[in-house]
């Protein structure tokens, strides 16, 4: 599909940008207005689980054995999807190993990360990595790529959905509202992991690729909005500390999740640090802020890898052929169950 | 109002030239533009057209709108001089057809109706606000509707289009005070305005951004489409600077409020529309 189309990026990192090995003398380039220059386009794909497997407890880093026995795991995976594909190659009427088709391929999926590969979890508080506990009666939403699960309206995650009787019982990246991994805060997921980030005198745009999301951060001392204003991506205000770029961010509207299949982002104060590391290294630090729906604040850090290369237009909404399919095949489907029901 | 001798250089046809004078004339009156540390024109800011062209290019009388009998006045279209120069599309005679065609049922055929990107120029006349992000290497163009956006390239002309895009591909320089920005490598399926005026996938566009004052721009656009017109046109219209304090952009991610338009019609027969009061 044309609206589909991957980024044709050029990845110019290599595995080397490693955050505890980082150059402690490096020196953040500057903008012409003398801010931190995060300019570019970014990726954040990474390996590495969102929370922490409890075997870790509250080690933040893996070990060089763990590091060791993690690639060679890596590499004995990409190896037999390589042998899997060119079997597939030679006889391409053998039989799949599985019946599931699945919905991608490997061409789409970027799951390795090419930055930071060091970290046990993205999440770094609470100190054991894990996402602290729902408060009590919190909104609990679960999506996937399976069979809809019945619930009810408004459904908040990205992908699945409750039924398929009109559009808004899908996932809101199924409606082209919102990029499945574009937040904010923006998070690694399947595919399309990028980010570029303009800055002016005033002004910060953080652009994910995913539903050319252009987020405005308004730098400096500017009225707050009004509370009656609600926007699916907040409304973000920055200023610098130091190298780093801040974006705190509030006036959510509610129709989204707060984090992991949980809250309803209504009252989520969003803190984001974006602060440049290397050439080609920004730390994305973000930490959310909702007790109605989490007993505790979360922080994870994501770093990012530069590449060289430009986003392109990821015009969702313009090729969503996929809506009109699932709710045609809905009907087809019920069409076909009412005329045999009536034989 | 044009001068005697803007009109005389227009009636010839050189309408870069009459606007080259509408421009000076301008700055004359203006104050000083803002300046980026560099020295170049600082064009960030948040941006509007005020004209009517989104409802029609072209000069065009008020008309009734669509829906009359459900939306009475609250629909009609309102009277515009246009901002093309001249006055007239150049169309070919068979793109001439294809307009009169779209004409017939422009609010149904018109993609803005089903919240697709503008493309440019259009998106630059929506009556929507938009946001210039001005950097050395990049500027970035966020408008308000349907959140599209463009990243224009400056002084990298190896950046070349590469696939088609709703919004085209930008490469820009400086020529003086005014931004020269080439618009190539767009849809085919943008329209002019809501009254089917169209292009092909040929279609080029040259926009000259040139400050004339510090809270304005004299936009122009030369368009370029040999598939479609038979020669190039240009358009012209001032931009003004939202200079309120509290200005900003806002979200409008139509995609929602196109969802009954599109997709209505597999809606499951007896279902609700819309999410339940919370």
């Amino acid at each position: 599909m044309k609206a589909l189309l991957p980024i044709g990026l050029v990845l110019t990192a290599t595995l080397c940008g490693i955050a505890t090995a980082q150059d402690a003398t490096y020196e953040v380039p500057r903008t012409e207005y003398g801010h931190p220059d995060l300019q570019g386009v970014w990726n954040f794909s990474s390996s590495i689980p969102m929370q922490r497997p409890e075997r870790f407890g509250e080690q933040e880093f893996l070990s060089a054995e763990q590091i060791e026995a993690a690639v060679a795991r890596q590499e004995a995976a990409a190896a037999a999807a390589d042998a899997a594909a060119a079997r597939l190659v030679i006889d391409p009427e053998a039989p799949e190993a599985t019946d599931n088709p699945g919905g991608y391929n490997d061409f789409w999926i970027e799951s390795a990360g090419i930055g930071d590969t060091v970290r046990t979890s993205h999440i770094v508080y609470p100190p054991n990595g894990r996402i602290p506990p729902a408060r009590e009666g919190a909104q609990r939403q679960f999506g996937g790529l399976g069979p809809d699960i019945p619930g009810t309206r408004p459904v908040r995650y990205v992908v699945g959905g409750i039924a398929k009787d009109g559009p808004e019982d899908r996932g809101l990246s199924e409606r082209c509202i919102v990029g499945f991994n574009s937040g904010p805060p923006f998070t690694p997921s399947l595919y399309n992991n990028n980010v570029q980030i303009f800055q002016n005198k005033d002004t910060a745009v953080i652009l994910t690729e995913m539903i050319h999301d252009a987020r405005i951060v308004q730098l400096g001392d500017k009225p707050e909005l009004t509370d009656d204003i609600r926007m699916w991506s907040g409304d973000s205000r920055g200023w610098y500390e130091g190298d780093t770029l801040v974006v705190e961010t509030k006036n959510f509207n509610g129709l989204r999740q707060t984090f992991s299949s949980t809250g309803d982002n209504m009252d989520m104060v969003l803190t984001e640090k974006f602060t440049r590391r290397a050439f080609d290294t920004v730390d994305y630090e973000f930490t959310i802020d909702d007790p109605a729906t989490f007993t505790d604040k979360i922080t994870a850090i994501v770093p990012m890898t530069k590449v060289a290369g430009q986003l392109y237009e990821y015009a969702c909404h313009e090729g969503n052929y996929g809506m009109f399919n699932i709710l045609r095949g809905q009907r087809v489907q019920e069409r076909m169950a009412n005329e045999g029901g009536a034989q | 109002m044009k001068t005697l001798i803007q009109k005389h250089l227009t009636n010839l046809g050189l309408f870069a030239l009459a606007s080259f004078f509408t421009i000076t004339q301008a700055a004359a009156q203006s104050g000083e533009i803002p300046r980026t540390p560099s020295g170049k024109p600082d064009l960030s800011g948040i941006w509007q057209a005020m004209t009517s062209a989104h409802y029609d290019i072209e000069p065009h009388a008020a008309a009734e709108g669509p829906h009359p009998g459900l939306m009475g006045a609250l629909s009609a279209k309102p009277a515009g001089l246009g901002i093309v120069e001249g006055g007239r599309i150049p169309y070919n005679e068979q793109a001439r057809r294809v307009r009169d065609q779209n004409k017939v049922n422009a609010i149904d055929n018109d993609p803005l109706t089903k919240c697709y990107m503008p493309g440019i120029p259009r998106a630059n006349y929506m009556p929507f606000p938009f946001q210039i992000v001005q950097s050395e290497s990049v500027v970035l163009i966020a408008y308000e509707f349907a959140e599209s956006n463009r990243i224009v390239y400056v002084d990298q002309p190896e950046l070349e289009s590469q696939v088609d895009a709703w919004m085209g591909h930008s490469n820009a320089h400086w020529e003086g005070d005014t931004f020269v920005v080439r618009v190539s490598g767009q849809m085919p399926d943008t329209w002019f305005d809501r009254s089917g005026n169209h292009h092909s996938w040929e279609m080029v566009v040259e926009e000259r951004w040139t400050p004339i004052g510090a809270d304005h721009i004299q936009y122009e656009a030369t368009i370029t489409d040999p598939n479609t017109f038979t020669a190039p046109w240009t358009i012209s219209f001032p931009l003004y600077r939202h200079v309120a304090e509290n200005m900003q952009l806002l979200e409008f991610k139509c995609a929602e409020f196109a969802e009954e338009y599109l997709y209505g019609e597999w809606r499951k027969p007896g279902t609700p529309r819309g999410n339940p009061p919370q």
